[in-house]
């Protein structure tokens, strides 16, 4: 297929805000109780009800546009979204339309090849969520009943409308992962898309070159509701490919919203947007502007903690490789792990490596976070300390770390249960170590020959006979010094 | 000693805290008179005799000190039936509710359940309070107790129908474009929209959310301004309620320059309004009141925006009732077909009228030619009485060009319905306090003398109608409901 147009894409994410309470109600706002357990009069949509806005919710996000590089608007207000569906209590949604919180800001992503690119934030807006429909039956296309549970209504959101700079599939993944982590370091939201606590909606089109109209004119598709990063990495990937192709058979591309259906990896349509909703948007006559002062918005600024950008760089300055600094930096619990870690342990790299191999395999597979390891950093370093006084070697101690998320034993303990103890007396190594070489003339010879690998052989014998236990750089010179002193000469 | 059902509030209230009478004799008193006469008027929608007399024991249980610490102890009250209750069911004058009971009480009944009021019943409507003169409630309509062959005016016609004819001291109405003021005048009652945001609308099923209040309907204005005083405040339920607010002190001059709008006075006033409203007026400057013509030049404008306004936000906050959670939910065919059978059954005529016009008004494509300048018009409308309030302390007009109609008269002609409201609207549009005071009567039946204060100035807007209230004859008793 020739390339000749060009993938425009831009991303509306909407992200719920960790607050206790929903947003126009005294309602919990968290995830998984019990269906309308978390309902009063006002989330139902009862008669005569008004809504409170809730302050906690327009920190969280004034503290999200300021970290996206947002202007925060002083003056804002709130405007009712209207259309009919039963998971809308109201039947309106309380939403943002033409005076947003936020406006103008923006993301860099670090493309693999090339220079970090920023990518616009046009607005970042307050709304309520909706409810859920729980459909009866197989497939929607056959449900006997829906069950209607309100417990997110009125969970407060905010929608973050990038502008259309992404140029690939790639490039939304990347904006994606940075906005994620952004985020997790401002401690908003939980962020977690198969919960539905992030979600994505990516609008996709294709620029021929040469086209000089206005984006908005191009016919975009937008892909609803992808529930993890790979799979609006995916949709994306497929949309393009099925557009260009459409452009090659001179086919038009209609306007319209399609859903993405994970087994298959394809798109599929669901409204086109020709007949689309008009949504009557009004200002909320319930609820007065808001209204944020200077001082205000600049004391929530000064809050703000360190983000990934500073935090990249301050890894990089003490030594850690960009790479493995990426992988820190992109996991929140992860980096806070590594904070701890190094504060009471010296050698950064080391700490780094082990993290990111022994501890984040042993995480992984055990389906753990860095935040609920079974050994958290503190085990790590006592564990390290032990390496670093010549205790035990560090191929036992992944043997010892392995034993300690199993049983969530101390470095310590496990090494005395295990009667592990590195031989560090040269004397009693030194026995064992002639004894062998007594017992592998052959190898010897090998040896000296020149086949490096016999020497590995032997001291694999050593390390046997003293169940692992000796120091592999001692073993290693003392069968050198004996074979040298002993064996050679009698040649 | 006159009749318990013949006195009002204040009188009752000063009686029971003395220990001359019983809360249950009171009540007991306004459920026979509602027994007699609602029959022939229709102001009720329900009567709580039975919780009303409970809690009328309850009251007579408590000790002097405990019944003078709260100003409306002893005192039935009535709700118009678009404020919920709890304990009764609420239907705002519409089928589309069904058998609905609200889970929690308005913020107003909860004030007046602390002040001591006894909750007597709930007031029929317009459906949804979209009417001017409660035939459009979807239950049966109300008489005018002057006579019974004429409206009572609306929506708030239960409330000022039974305040009338003696079924009830008090009530609360709702005023969205004068739907307290207009049945006040038409039944010959005082009745009070306050500043928008002095009374909470928490629990009041919203009409037009920007213009809506809730206010009291009396037969005196002391009464009046007894209950503004419990049920006014600003609630943490109802982010439009004013907060921290004290009464602005009013002018201390005995003279005040009295504003009469050239627009209020023109062409189209009835000639017995006319005549009682100039007796009222001569009877101001009687008190040494200096009486100024005014112009309020953007009146013609506020009939069209009005009726932009109040449509657009009712058909929003209408669209709640789809069936789905509560009320009422037609049977059969897809989710499209629940929703259009529900609401097209459910619904009235005028409701519907005013939800198209509201949902067109917003649409793409017109919403910048009709909400909108309708906003902008809002707003020269309140500048308008900022720059009148410069000159005059407070402005003066009739209520209605008219007196209550005849049922059925204005049914076919809703624009001619629509006109009636155009001296009320001005003052929700733009948020002042206003009242409607009886002023005497035309042909039999009585006229209403409006007036407008500054925003803020309710209290003194009671006190400034009071002492017109002293100088002019008291007005007869109905005729349709003797004693």
């Amino acid at each position: 297929m020739s390339r000749d147009y060009e993938v425009i894409v831009g991303l509306e994410v909407h992200v719920e805000l960790k607050t206790a309470t929903k947003l126009f109600c005294g309602c919990e706002a968290a995830f998984g109780a019990d269906p309308n357990s978390h309902t009063c009069p006002v989330c139902l949509g009862m008669p005569g009800v008004l809504p409170v806005l809730n302050r906690e919710a327009i920190h969280l996000a004034v503290r999200s546009a300021l970290a996206l590089n947002c202007e925060v608007r002083p003056f804002s207000k709130f405007d009712r979204k209207q259309y009919f569906y039963p998971d809308l209590p109201k039947a309106y949604q309380i939403s943002q339309f033409d005076e947003p919180l936020a406006e103008y800001g923006w993301v860099t992503i670090r493309p693999a090849s090339g220079e970090g690119r920023r990518i616009g934030i046009r607005r970042i807006h307050v709304e309520e969520d909706a409810g859920k429909l729980n459909h009866l039956g197989q497939r929607l296309g056959d449900a006997t009943g829906s069950l209607v549970d309100l417990n997110r209504a009125g969970v407060p959101l905010i929608e973050i409308v990038s502008e259309p700079d992404l140029r690939s599939a790639e490039e939304a993944r990347l904006y994606l992962t940075e906005l994620r982590a952004i985020l997790s370091y401002l401690d908003v939201s939980d962020l977690r898309m198969e919960e539905g606590s992030m979600r994505c909606d990516a609008n996709v089109s294709l620029r021929p070159v040469g086209y000089e109209g206005a984006l908005e004119d191009l016919s975009r598709v937008e892909i609803k509701n992808v529930n993890s990063i790979r799979n609006v990495q995916r949709g994306i990937e497929y949309e393009v490919e099925r557009q260009a192709e459409m452009l090659l058979r001179g086919e038009r591309i209609v306007k319209e919203t399609r859903g993405f259906d994970d087994a298959t990896g394809r798109t599929y349509s669901q409204r086109s947007k020709e007949e689309a909703n008009d949504y009557r948007y009004f200002p909320e006559p319930d609820l007065p502007p808001l209204v944020l002062s200077a001082e205000w918005i600049e004391s929530v600024r000064q809050a703000l903690p360190a983000l990934p950008d500073a935090i990249r760089e301050a890894l990089v300055s003490r030594g850690i490789p960009p790479k493995d600094a990426e992988v820190l930096v992109l996991d929140r619990e992860a980096y806070q792990y590594w904070l701890q870690a190094t504060e009471r342990f010296e050698d950064d790299r080391l700490v780094t490596n082990w993290m990111l191999s022994d501890v984040a395999r042993l995480i992984n597979a055990r389906g753990e976070s860095y935040a609920k390891a079974a050994v958290g950093p503190d085990g790590l370093v006592e564990l390290l300390e032990l390496i670093g006084s010549g205790k035990i070697s560090g191929r036992m101690a992944k043997e010892v770390l392995e034993a300690m998320f199993e049983t969530g034993k101390r470095a310590e303990e496990v090494v005395k249960e295990k009667g592990m103890s590195q031989i560090t007396d040269e004397g009693a190594i030194r026995s064992i170590v002639e004894e062998v070489l007594k017992q592998h003339p052959a190898v010897i010879q090998d040896y000296l020959s020149g086949k490096e690998k016999a020497l590995a052989f032997l001291v694999g014998q050593v390390m046997k006979q003293t169940r692992g236990q000796a120091k592999p750089d001692l073993v290693n010179q003392l069968l050198k010094d004996v074979i040298h002193h002993d064996y050679n000469t009698a040649q | 000693m006159s009749e318990l059902w013949a006195m009002d509030a204040y009188a009752l209230h000063e009686q029971f805290a003395s220990g001359a009478i019983s809360a249950e004799a009171i009540v007991k008193a306004h459920l026979d008179r509602i027994q007699a006469w609602d029959s022939t008027i229709g102001a009720f929608l329900f009567v709580d005799a039975e919780g009303a007399l409970r809690r009328a024991r309850e009251e007579d249980a408590w000790t002097l000190d405990e019944r003078r610490r709260r100003p409306l102890s002893g005192v039935p009250v009535a709700l118009k039936d678009n404020i919920v209750t709890r304990h009764m069911p609420t239907t705002a004058g519409s089928k589309i509710l069904g058998a609905f009971l609200s889970p929690y009480d308005a913020t107003v009944v909860d004030k007046l359940m602390d002040a001591g009021a006894i909750l007597i019943g709930k007031t029929n409507l317009d459906e949804f309070a979209m009417g001017s003169s409660t035939e459009h409630s979807a239950f049966h309509p109300t008489r005018n107790p002057w006579d019974a062959t004429r409206v009572p005016g609306g929506s708030s016609g239960g409330s000022a129908a039974a305040v009338a004819a003696r079924m009830v001291p008090v009530a609360l109405g709702s005023d969205t474009g004068g739907s307290i003021r207009q049945p006040a005048s038409y039944c010959g009652v005082v009745g009070m929209k306050p500043t928008y945001g002095r009374v909470s609308r928490y629990g009041l099923i919203a009409f037009a959310s920007s213009l809506d209040q809730i206010g009291p309907m009396t037969r005196s204005l002391r009464d009046s301004r007894l209950v503004y005083g419990v049920i006014h405040g600003s609630d943490p339920h109802d982010s439009t309620s004013l907060t921290n607010v004290a009464e602005p002190i009013p002018s201390q001059e005995q003279r005040w320059r009295i504003g009469l709008p050239r627009e209020f006075f023109g062409d189209g006033m009835d000639d017995g309004v006319r005549r009682v409203i100039d007796q009222a007026l001569e009877s101001l400057q009687g008190l040494g009141h200096e009486l100024v013509e005014i112009s309020l030049p953007h009146t013609d404008y506020a009939i069209a925006a009005y009726y932009l306004i109040a449509p657009a936000e009712a058909s929003s906050n209408l669209s709640r009732y789809d069936g789905v959670r509560y009320g009422m939910r037609a049977s059969g065919g897809d989710l499209l077909n629940m929703y259009e059978t529900t609401r097209d059954e459910g619904f009235g005529d005028e409701v519907k009228r005013r939800v198209l016009l509201g949902t067109h008004a917003l649409s793409a494509g017109y919403y910048d030619a009709y909400y909108l300048t309708a906003q902008k018009v809002r707003t020269r409308i309140r500048e308008d009485f900022d720059q009148a309030f410069q000159t005059v302390d407070y402005i003066v007009t009739p209520t209605t060009p008219d007196t209550a109609f005849v049922l059925g008269a204005r049914s076919d002609d809703p624009i001619k319905m629509y006109l009636g409201d155009i001296f009320t609207v001005t003052a929700n549009l733009a948020g002042i306090p206003g009242l409607s005071m009886p002023a005497g009567l035309a042909a039999g039946l009585p006229v209403g003398l409006q007036w407008l204060a500054p925003p803020l100035f309710d209290a003194a807007l009671l006190d400034a109608a009071e002492t017109l209230e002293r100088v002019l004859q008291p007005m007869p008793w109905p005729e349709e409901v003797k004693a």
